[in-house]
């Protein structure tokens, strides 16, 4: 038997707290907490960064270091780079795989790490993790930065073609499909991790393997069997990267591989929702 | 007539208790328990059962009761942080809960930063703390350390920044759970003066506290609660006087195994008179053996973790004689001053100090409830002992 807590506006200001069973995304009352997104973004940036000598550098930083490791790598090995200068091609990739990866560690780990919070005051629980979402979008904008100098560069050596209208269209739909999948997946590892304290191993690992399944080193076009592209399409990160590359290489979209990601990218953020919403309720008692 | 701004219908809250259990599920005892023939032996506890109560628009209500007795569970169900497993509440107001202060203070962050991130924990707006802000610090006495990292805040001045901006909270209905006892005694007064001033602005007050006479200032009307349920309520003098008398109800534990060797069938224990000078009336039934060698008893008095703190021994040299038969006496224990709290009586019988016929270590429980200093406002901690020597000044 499931209760989970459901607060019923009855007048303005006026609600039953009761055992209950229907599930909604509580946007209403996220919207009246909406200043604690701002706080516990902010505070998450702030100590993040706190007593470091190189500071906001460190989100440039890693980025950086890792697209010179993967474009030696693929150099090396020959990888094929969509017709664009390969580091262009991993940066452009790391770039949105940065938020998936910070976002759903952070959000992850975030019902734990907040248990002392979550037992004393009561506020919407998914705060927590679309906060962790929005520290790691902060991050984006800096290493973002850095993008667009290269593609300026590239740009005007004319080593790359730029379709303006394009980019500019599907920038903002990149991220939203890597903020929706990273907010759901991460708020079902934050409720699953308060249950099951085994997701503490599970998260870091699993960063590391989709890094290597996600088309951030090379295109999944490369590959020889179709079977296996459908099979990559099933990571959400896929049409986001691909979307977004695709504006400045002369790499071709499969639009049913990106529908397939599309599609997994909406699984992820309902079934996380979903399973966040349902046990909500219980975490003060577990955490 | 106004509807009450709180109601409270028949709240129930239970809890599964798993014996050998984590108190996390790890995946493989969720995996491995499919495969297991024998379950995990999970008991229900009802942390609260049935209670029902309204408070009225302005009311200040005290809930008080032992340690256990579901306080701070019916304070978590009303503040929302855990749902009841059964029943609703209807509450006509915004409730701000104040079961911790400084709930998310971060230690790296400054005295500025924390004032702004726990006012927004606590349900206040940006605006509201930017108005509120000097006051704030004012109230608090850590102006000059506003731009420090809050890890270099001795303890008491965190715990009066944390006061400060509670202290400040505007809602409807106040949830407080023992927050009070925080800092020196001056501050202390000052926090006992702002809460007189909140309560009589017309704010709606729920006050769990130990502390009876912080409880019989700040409100008329209280709640006791005894094993998760409701066992009087009404005026706050009444109930706290219930209460201590009730406090000094007997506690009575029998042997149930059957045993051949002499053991302990019975022990109950009354806790007499008043602090400083509390009294425990032993009353006790040892099941003698004709093969037995005289024997003594001694009383161990020991805390909630077991730690022994004294030893009472009524006669040191062997008086139960050999005997088939069930023998009945009766021991009365001087307490010194001692803290408020829960305190368990262990039962030793035995020939000699180095052999044991039998040895309950944890067999009755009696709870103390007043503080030995009669105009004490804050709260005693184990952390300075449990004993409170009489002191005075002289010069």
């Amino acid at each position: 038997m499931q209760f989970w807590l459901k607060t019923v506006y009855l007048l303005y200001m006026e609600y039953e707290i009761k055992p209950h069973e229907k599930l909604s995304l509580g946007i209403k009352e996220l919207w009246q907490y909406r200043e604690l997104f701002f706080f516990f973004t902010w505070r998450d940036i702030k100590i993040k960064y706190k007593q470091t000598v190189l500071g906001f550098a460190w989100a440039v930083l890693q980025p950086i270091i890792m697209m010179l490791i993967f474009s030696a790598v693929g150099s090396a090995f020959n990888i094929p780079k969509a017709g664009i200068p390969r580091p262009l091609f991993v940066y452009s990739g790391l770039l949105l795989w940065n938020i998936f990866a910070s976002g759903i560690t952070n959000a992850g780990n975030s019902m734990v790490s907040n248990a002392n919070i979550i037992k004393k005051i009561y506020f919407p629980r998914l705060i927590i993790p679309i906060s962790s979402v929005l520290v790691a979008l902060f991050d984006f904008i800096m290493t973002f930065t850095v993008f667009i100098a290269m593609l300026i560069y590239y740009f005007v050596t004319g080593q790359i073609h730029i379709d303006i209208v394009g980019f500019m269209l599907m920038l903002p739909v990149s991220i939203f499909i890597t903020s929706l999948s990273t907010f759901g997946l991460g708020s079902l590892l934050a409720a699953l991790n308060v249950k099951y304290r085994d997701f503490r191993y599970v998260i870091p690992f699993m960063v590391s393997v989709l890094l290597f399944l996600s088309p951030v080193m090379y295109p999944i076009s490369g590959s020889h069997f179709v079977w296996a592209k459908y099979l990559f399409a099933l990571n959400p990160l896929y049409s986001a990267i691909a979307l977004f590359r695709t504006t400045f290489s002369d790499s071709t979209l499969h639009i049913y591989l990106v529908l397939i990601s599309l599609a997994s990218s909406l699984f992820l953020f309902v079934a996380g929702v979903f399973y966040f919403r349902k046990t909500e309720a219980y975490f003060a008692d577990m955490a | 007539m106004m509807n009450p701004i709180l109601e409270i219908k028949s709240v129930s809250k239970k809890f599964r208790i798993q014996h050998n259990a984590q108190p996390y599920l790890s995946m493989r005892d969720s995996i491995t328990s499919v495969f297991k023939r024998e379950k995990m032996t999970a008991e229900d506890f009802y942390a609260l059962q049935d209670i029902s109560f309204n408070v009225e628009q302005g009311e200040s209500l005290a809930i008080i009761g032992k340690n256990g007795a579901g306080k701070s569970t019916l304070l978590k169900v009303l503040s929302r942080i855990t749902p009841p497993s059964s029943g609703s509440i209807i509450s006509r107001g915004n409730i701000a809960s104040l079961l911790e202060v400084g709930t998310g203070f971060h230690p790296e962050l400054n005295g500025r930063e924390n004032i702004f991130l726990n006012g927004s924990i606590l349900g206040m707006k940006r605006k509201e703390i930017q108005a509120k802000f000097d006051e704030i610090v004012d109230f608090s006495g850590t102006e000059k350390f506003l731009d420090t990292p809050l890890k270099h805040y001795s303890s008491g001045m965190q715990l009066r920044l944390a006061f400060s901006v509670a202290a400040f909270l505007e809602p409807e209905i106040m949830i407080i759970d023992e927050v009070l006892a925080v800092g020196d005694a001056s501050f202390q007064k000052k926090c006992m003066g702002k809460m007189e001033d909140v309560s009589r602005s017309g704010r709606t007050i729920l006050f769990v506290s130990h502390d009876l006479n912080a409880v019989s200032t700040l409100c008329k009307k209280a709640i006791l609660l005894e094993g998760g349920k409701i066992k009087i309520s009404g005026d706050t003098q009444d109930v706290v006087s219930s209460y201590l008398q009730s406090a000094g109800i007997s506690s009575t534990w029998v042997q149930k195994k059957d045993i051949s060797t002499p053991h302990f069938k019975s022990v109950d224990v009354k806790l007499k008179g008043e602090q400083p000078a509390h009294k425990l009336e032993i009353s006790f039934e040892i099941q003698c053996t004709a093969n037995m060698l005289p024997s003594f008893v001694a009383f161990d008095i020991l805390d909630k973790m077991n730690t022994p703190l004294g030893q009472a021994i009524p006669v040191v040299e062997p008086f139960i004689r050999a005997g088939n038969e069930v023998r009945k006496y009766e021991v009365e224990i001087g307490l010194p001053a001692i803290i408020p709290g829960d305190y368990y009586i262990g039962v030793w019988m035995g020939p000699h100090y180095n052999e044991t016929y039998d040895w309950q270590k944890e067999c009755v429980e009696f709870s103390i409830v007043d503080s030995p200093q009669k105009n004490r406002t804050f709260q005693h901690t184990a952390n300075h002992g449990y004993f409170v020597p009489e002191s005075k000044l002289i010069q």
